[in-house]
């Protein structure tokens, strides 16, 4: 299972708690775990990416491992420490006033 | 005796304030949606405990919320709002074409005739209709596509389809309001669409009298009169007697004749709510003092409304979906301000009274009337 930490925000808006896991079948990328992500909740449908570009949204980011994956192609693999759920993978909402 | 619910939608959350109906009392219920936008939250005139609201985000976008409760419990339902076609460009602010990009939702317009049915207006400016209660969006791109939309153009607060207005008498009939593009009507339940802007005149724009590109505020319409309609212009009060063909002024003697909010009492049709605003640049009162202006002759008689309001230091201002009467007999009128007040007369308007005073900056106010 990959743990997915998600923000303030989508956590209310999902109904969960901080943390949430999603099973991933095959390689683990972005687009798989966001695919399983909004699968299970679906009301996050366009509002980590794009209903239909399926393009991050500007103010979104992720970050794992310390490192910042935002620019990462989605279908890269994601870090082995989150594949195996050693580390979550963190969607953040950016730092941008408000 | 009648309730009254109102609905305001401000810059970090929604509120719902309810009162008996002396209008003296009120609860306050919130903030829902703590630290989105809402845009604007309505209720259906057909089933008044089904609200929608607009919640949006810079960072996590449009969501959708419906309560079946009156607004006790919502529940999130569908937000995707997909362009019909390929969209295609309209004029940016630099005059270059730039593409048709979803924003959020506006204005929400619950149908007078199916509690189903419902209307969004979005930016980039576009109508979007909903047949099951909000749960699936399809544009009405006869707007959009009907010649004059790679024209248009944003104003400052984005290009934004903001008013929708329904006629009572005829469920194919709809007018809209762009900013900054003007107004529109269709006949045909939304299939095609035309400019309805003669008369305006707008100097912001190279042809003063163009058919497209004018900053309509916001308009309304007397249920009993559906082809009076009334229009707050970027500058300029407007009104017209047969349904858009043509526009006169009729700001008379208002102060000052630019402001974002228009609408009408709700028992007498020629009985109209302003609230001036200084200037394009300077969005404060006149003079620092809040006043709403009331004509009781459908414009160019106006008379100052200020028993309650602050009458010194007060600079905030009063956005276009920030005012609603309800229908009790002595008709409430209602308004919020930038500075986070909700003010309410329950006398059409002679008085007045702070509902709550510190909220979130004001984006829109809704009346609903209550058995």
């Amino acid at each position: 299972m990959i743990r997915v930490v998600l923000p303030q925000h989508l956590r209310t808006l999902a109904r969960v708690g901080e943390e949430v896991e999603v099973r991933v079948e095959g390689l683990a990328t972005q687009r798989a775990v966001l695919d399983a992500l909004e699968a299970g909740y679906p009301v996050l449908r366009g509002t980590i990416r794009g209903h239909t570009n399926e393009r991050r949204r500007p103010f979104v980011r992720f970050f794992a491992c310390e490192q910042d994956l935002s620019h990462e192609s989605p279908d890269a693999p994601l870090p082995e420490a989150v594949v195996q759920g050693v580390e979550p993978l963190l969607i953040v909402g950016a730092m941008a006033g408000g | 005796m009648s309730r009254v619910r109102v609905l305001v939608g401000t810059r970090k959350g929604a509120f719902v304030l309810t009162a008996d109906g002396k209008r003296k009392s009120w609860d306050v219920s919130g903030p829902h949606f703590a630290g989105w936008e809402i845009y604007h939250l309505k209720g259906s005139p057909l089933d008044p405990d089904r609200l929608y609201a607009s919640q949006t985000s810079g960072w996590f976008g449009q969501v959708i919320q419906r309560s079946n409760d009156g607004g006790k419990s919502w529940e999130p339902t569908g937000n995707e709002f997909t362009y019909d076609g390929v969209p295609g460009t309209h004029q940016w602010y630099d005059g270059t074409p730039h593409p048709w990009e979803f924003q959020r939702v506006w204005h929400l317009e619950p149908s007078l005739f199916d509690a189903d049915t419902i209307y969004a207006g979005v930016e980039d400016a576009a109508l979007f209709r909903s047949t099951d209660g909000g749960g699936s969006w399809q544009e009405l791109s006869g707007l959009r596509c009907h010649g004059t939309g790679r024209h248009w153009q944003p104003g400052a607060g984005g290009m934004c389809l903001h008013t929708i207005v329904q006629d009572p008498s005829d469920a194919k009939r709809l007018y809209v309001a762009i900013s900054a593009a003007g107004a529109f009507r269709t006949d045909d339940a939304g299939a095609s669409w035309r400019p309805i802007n003669r008369g305006l005149r707008s100097q912001g724009i190279p042809d003063p009298d163009a058919e497209v590109g004018h900053c309509v505020h916001r308009i309304a319409m007397h249920r009993s009169r559906p082809g009076v309609l009334f229009m707050q212009k970027h500058w300029d009060v407007m009104r017209s007697d047969d349904a858009g063909e043509a526009w006169v002024e009729v700001s008379g003697n208002l102060p000052t004749d630019f402001g974002f909010p228009i609408d009408v009492h709700a028992h007498e049709p020629e009985t109209i709510y302003v609230v001036p605003i200084k200037s394009d640049s300077e969005h404060f009162p006149p003079e620092g003092k809040l006043r709403v202006y009331r004509s009781r002759t459908g414009g160019n008689e106006w008379e100052p409304l200020t028993k309650g309001l602050p009458q010194r230091d007060c600079y905030v201002n009063v956005l276009r979906d920030a005012m609603a009467v309800d229908s009790l007999d002595s008709c409430g009128v209602y308004f919020g301000t930038t500075g986070g007040q909700v003010y309410a007369s329950a006398d059409a308007g002679d008085t007045w009274a702070p509902i709550v005073r510190d909220l979130p900056a004001v984006l829109s106010v809704e009346a609903q009337t209550l058995p």
